[in-house]
């Protein structure tokens, strides 16, 4: 098991030709949106951009401001990394294929409408993609939920945005600043 | 005429990037009603088609803009689309990000970090649910998403790749197979 608490960006500036390549790949191949998997497994796990709670908590955050979460979670990413041009390099990689690609499949879908096995392959590639986002949670959720406060903020949060249905938004700001309070408690004990 | 729809596309989307609070699902039900009943840019089947699309190629779901610019203007629409609805929040991020990081090592910074980490935790697990959902999986999705996460958790070199690959093959072959007896 890496170690995913101590980032290696902090020792070293990462180029600004991986940063968009690692994207481009993640973009290019982001079948059915479960694609936060595969950014903790190269940026967190393979690479050590960022430590894991930097991560965690940039996922939250690019889930409350506006916009689509996964670029706004590039944009994260990028610009601490790199600041500016490393958040473009990010987002520019994470998007460049999938623009002309969309457009691909819509000129496909037009002309060929029935081309039932790709719709079904499409399927399996975003279940695998999906299996990958689970594994993801359970091992980001074995660090940030070994408090008991941390527990029930993942189950909390689950039940009410996954299982419920709750309005994120509301959500999230009635849980954080719980989660931070106990997150700050536990910091001023450790610091005694 | 093409410059007119080109700035309309603006108009209507950069509103919309900031509006998409908690992702842009959120936002489909308002794109629907611009693109469909207010500019008329494409139909309602259209509009159906253009999300069934966006969501089987890859990249994000709301790409679905990327191609109503494309019915709209073409190529051009469709590149001013995209940068209207992904810009205004991204540079929105960026700030954010930004202010953020200068405030790396406080101790309220790594309290409000510690904090948010298993909710970024939970909404992982949330977006499991809300993907399959979507996407109306049946117990063959769960099967290979449980599948893989198992084979990846106990092979961890494993490129993933390699397992998308073997999402699609399973699928195309557990239908054939079911087809052949059915």
């Amino acid at each position: 098991m890496p170690n995913t608490q101590q980032p290696i960006s902090d020792q070293k500036q990462v180029k600004l030709s991986e940063i968009f390549l690692v994207f481009l790949r993640i973009g290019a191949f982001s079948f059915g949106g479960g694609l936060t998997g595969w950014v903790y497994r190269e940026v967190v796990q393979e690479r050590r951009w960022l430590a894991e709670q930097e991560f965690l908590s940039g996922m939250a955050v690019s889930q409350i401001l506006p916009g689509a979460n996964v670029t706004n979670l590039s944009i994260y990413i990028g610009q601490k990394l790199r600041g500016t041009i490393g958040a473009f390099a990010a987002l520019i990689g994470l998007l460049l294929v999938p623009f002309f690609l969309v457009i691909g499949f819509l000129l496909v879908y037009e002309n060929v409408s029935q081309v039932s096995w790709v719709g079904l392959a499409t399927d399996g590639v975003a279940a695998a993609a999906v299996g990958l986002l689970m594994l993801t949670t359970w091992r980001t959720g074995t660090q940030s939920g070994r408090s008991a406060p941390g527990a029930i903020v993942i189950v909390a949060t689950f039940v009410a945005v996954g299982l419920l249905q709750l309005p994120l938004l509301p959500s999230v700001l009635c849980i954080a600043p719980l989660s931070i309070a106990a997150a700050w408690k536990r910091g001023k004990n450790d610091a005694n | 005429m093409r410059t007119e729809i080109l700035v309309k596309l603006v108009v209507v989307f950069v509103p919309f990037s900031l509006a998409a609070i908690g992702g842009t699902p959120s936002i489909f039900a308002s794109i629907h009603h611009q693109a469909v009943e207010v500019q008329g840019w494409v139909t309602a089947r259209e509009f159906v088609e253009l999300f069934a699309v966006a969501r089987g190629a890859p990249g994000p779901g709301s790409m679905l803009v990327t191609l109503i610019g494309w019915k709209a203007a073409g190529f051009l629409g469709a590149l001013v689309a995209t940068l209207a609805l992904y810009l205004p929040s991204s540079l929105l991020t960026l700030a954010f990000a930004k202010v953020w990081g200068r405030y790396s090592g406080r101790a309220w910074h790594s309290a409000v970090q510690h904090g948010l980490a298993p909710v970024g935790t939970g909404l992982m697990a949330a977006g499991i649910f809300a993907i399959f959902k979507t996407a109306g999986a049946g117990p063959l999705s769960w099967t290979v998403a449980v599948g893989s996460a198992l084979l990846l958790g106990l092979l961890p070199r494993l490129h993933p790749l390699l397992l998308l690959l073997a999402g699609a093959v399973v699928f195309v072959a557990a239908n054939s197979v079911a087809a052949l007896w059915g």
